[in-house]
């Protein structure tokens, strides 16, 4: 489904990707983990086109389409999502509107009639509960005053409602208690599908009993320094990236500031 | 679809150039303003003696004034010996005769905004009388306005019908010495509307100027007054759109709005004169004066506008609130693109004791234009316990707009309380690329983020309105992003 080779990018002149490979196939659920700073959200937010990064090298396709001469929306309606580590908020539009404007952009782009107000608060409604979320929060601002754990239901539950074939989630599990992580865990699950592949990055091996990979990459300095199956996440957690020979500041391969 | 649109061009040039005819016909003055200018308009118009006076009144002290200049607004000087005073409607003949003869961009405007088609060949200035039943639909209304005792007419009708009313309140708010531009309108307007609520009575419509078109030849010194008297309540629209043309034109309306004891009006705008093109060519110069005065206790005034129009917007909807706890209300949305500049706001002027007032003012700005709120709160030594609350917010959209606050306050009531909010944000790029990232497309984005950004100002419009001023910023901000 999706083929990456030899991607680089970079972001004011600093190269953050160095030649990224990753292929992954539809059904297929990876995991990404890696330091702080090494470059997984670039990673996501380069495959979801947002023009801060500049792709300098390689290739990336989405079912054999040029993912990279796409821009950001036309990549969405293909069905590329992306579950944001740091949700923004866009005050007085509420999540209501927000999201049925996405979805009748999707459905125009299948050459399908808008949704109509009435069936799309029942569909809403359905993955609201879906995630634990009350349906007061349609009528909120988008992301709105959301604590850090709604913000991140509020991501996967966009994510079961505009079903994409290609759902990237960046760190959808940090700050979440742990009925929460179980909430999410359940809905990243139930989007779970032969025809779906799922992008996962996250810091912790516990997220991956809830949600079981079937590939993880260790994402270092800009490159993938090492991919395995579910017992390399265990492996990771018992003895750190250290075991891997990376260092602190080999991180980023950037200064800290 | 082409030679259409040549036709129309034509058209609206040869209507320029027939700039004067002969006296017998006396449709249109030649251009120049002087006494004989005014006396023959108070005679074409059968006015009686005082209105003619006070016309000549104003004129003489229109001619002592300058015209005024503000830092925030730069126009280039209007030359008011070539613009003709009076103008008679248009013969059916010459006007366009089907919506095909009609400039295609113009109608494509009114498609987005949603008109609907007989609405839009109205506007276009279509000869459509015939075709459309509208004249029973209006008899209805009429009907139902009298039998509640509202009388709501062209001011020219009323200055002959109920001249008592008109002499008594005519200029009472907005006196002709009160600028420049008030000088000049009381001088020379041509019409516009007349608005009485009897005593108790609830006026059963929202009354209406609903887009009405500003066409080379109708009022563009119309003057509007509207009386609410003891415990009456009325609710009146104004929206305004107009053809394009290169040529600025100078719109200088005043409106008036008197409430009495327990009175209650709502004014409601949207304005969307034509801004001028992208290069800033052409569009309207819109120069308003819009006061209320709350005279009767308990009284109420409530402006609420929507303005995305006019290449110059110089406009200061106002309340003076005299009765005792009387309220004012402002509530503003103003967007400008491309070369537009906007200098608006609002005067809240406390005279009578407990009166509040509100300020909602939302400034939206794009392209290389400028938006300006500037905005007086005063407190007379009579406005005990009075209290103003003032919330002035800018949005800008790329990063070659400007937006300018200035508030005043004059206080000479030490226990009159005024609190302020001011923000600034701009449209992120993380806001947009979420946005894009659910499918959406930019300038979808954008007006969306917009109009969440105005909420607090739509939930002020009746209904209708707060859908139309949607679509209107969409459409006024094409092309604002990419
Ligand atoms: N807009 C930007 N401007 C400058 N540097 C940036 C920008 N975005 C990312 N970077 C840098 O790129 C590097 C990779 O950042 P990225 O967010 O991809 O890391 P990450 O692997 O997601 O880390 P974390 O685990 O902390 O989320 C960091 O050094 C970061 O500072
Ligand atoms: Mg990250």
């Amino acid at each position: 489904m999706l083929s990456i080779k030899n991607l680089h990018a970079s972001v004011e002149d600093k190269e953050i990707l160095k030649g990224i490979n990753l292929e992954i196939k539809a059904g297929e659920v990876h995991a990404i983990m890696g330091p702080n700073g090494s470059g997984k959200s670039t990673l996501s937010q380069v495959l979801a086109g947002n023009e801060a990064f500049e792709v300098t090298e390689g290739e990336v396709t989405l079912n054999g389409q040029n993912l990279l001469e796409l821009e950001t929306e036309e990549r969405a309606r293909e069905g590329i999502f992306l579950a944001f580590q740091y949700p923004v908020e866009i005050p007085g539009v509420s999540n209501l509107q927000f999201l049925r404007t996405a979805v009748n952009a999707m459905r125009k782009h299948r050459g399908e009639e808008d949704m109509n107000a009435a069936e799309f608060m029942k569909l809403a409604r359905e993955v609201c509960k879906q995630v634990d979320l009350d349906p007061s929060f349609l009528k909120r601002g988008v992301n709105e005053g959301f604590s850090g754990g709604e913000k991140k239901r509020n991501e996967i539950m966009q994510a079961l409602l505009l079903q994409p074939k290609l759902a990237i989630l960046d760190e959808t599990d940090s700050g979440l208690d742990i009925d929460a992580l179980k909430v999410v865990a359940d809905g990243v699950n139930a989007l779970r599908s032969p025809d779906r592949a799922i992008l996962m990055v996250t810091h912790y091996q516990r997220l991956l009993n809830h949600i079981v990979p079937d590939y993880v990459h260790v994402l270092a300095g800009g490159r993938i320094i090492k991919s395995g199956g579910r017992e390399l996440a265990l492996e990771l957690e018992e003895k750190g990236y250290g075991w891997l020979g990376i260092k602190d500041e080999d991180a980023a391969d950037a200064p800290a500031n | 679809m082409a030679t259409t649109d040549n036709e129309v061009k034509e058209l609206i040039k040869r209507e320029y150039e027939h700039g004067f005819v002969t006296e017998i016909e006396a449709d249109t003055f030649e251009p120049g303003l002087n006494e004989d200018v005014i006396r023959r308009l108070s005679e074409v118009k059968r006015e009686p003696e005082f209105m003619l006076e006070w016309r000549l009144k104003a004129y003489r002290r229109w001619l002592e004034m300058d015209e005024p200049d503000w830092a925030h607004v730069h126009f280039p000087k209007v030359d008011y010996n070539a613009i003709s005073y009076y103008s008679a409607p248009k013969k059916r003949e010459d006007m366009p005769q089907s919506l095909d003869e009609v400039d295609p961009e113009l109608l494509r405007t009114y498609e987005k905004l949603g008109i609907p088609l007989h609405e839009r060949a109205k506007l276009a200035g279509v000869a459509v009388d015939a075709v459309f039943d509208s004249v029973s639909v209006a008899t209805t209304f009429k009907e139902q306005l009298a039998e509640a005792g509202v009388i709501f007419c062209p001011i020219s009708e009323a200055v002959q019908k109920y001249p008592e009313l008109v002499q008594k309140y005519l200029g009472s708010v907005v006196p002709p010495s009160d600028n420049y531009f008030a000088a000049l309108n009381s001088a020379v307007f041509s019409d516009g509307s007349f608005v009485y609520i009897p005593k108790g009575v609830r006026c059963p419509l929202e009354l209406s100027t609903y887009f009405r078109i500003n066409a080379a030849n109708t009022g563009q010194f119309e003057r509007t007054l509207i009386i609410a008297d003891e415990g009456s309540y009325v609710s009146y629209l104004e929206g305004c759109t107009a053809p394009m043309r290169d040529e600025n034109q100078l719109h200088a309306a005043v409106v008036e709005l008197v409430a009495l004891d327990d009175a209650q009006i709502k004014y409601s705008t949207v304005q969307n004169w034509y801004p001028g093109d992208e290069e800033g060519k052409g569009g309207i110069y819109n120069f308003v004066t819009k006061r209320g005065a709350c005279i009767g206790k308990n009284s109420k005034i409530s402006w609420t506008q929507v303005e995305t129009g006019s290449a110059i917007t110089w406009k200061y909807p106002s309340c003076v609130l005299r009765g005792d706890n009387s309220v004012g209300e402002f509530y503003s949305v103003a967007l400008t693109h491309n070369y537009q500049q906007a200098d608006t706001g609002t005067k809240m002027i406390h005279l009578g004791k407990n009166t509040k007032s509100t300020i909602i003012s939302k400034g939206i700005s794009a392209g290389r234009s400028s938006n300006a709120y500037r905005g007086l709160v005063k407190f007379g030594p009579g406005a005990e316990g009075a209290r103003n609350f003032t919330q002035c917010d800018s949005l800008l959209i790329g990063d070659r707009c400007g937006a300018h606050t200035f508030p005043y306050i004059e206080s000479r009531n030490k226990s009159a309380i005024v609190e302020h909010e001011a923000t600034t944000s701009k449209v992120s790029d993380e806001q947009l690329f979420l946005c894009r990232q659910r499918g959406i497309d930019p300038e979808q984005a954008v007006s969306m983020i917009v109009n969440g950004f105005c909420k607090e100002v739509f939930k002020e419009l009746p209904m209708e309105f707060a859908v139309e001023a949607g679509k209107l910023l969409e459409v006024s901000l094409e092309g604002s992003v990419g």
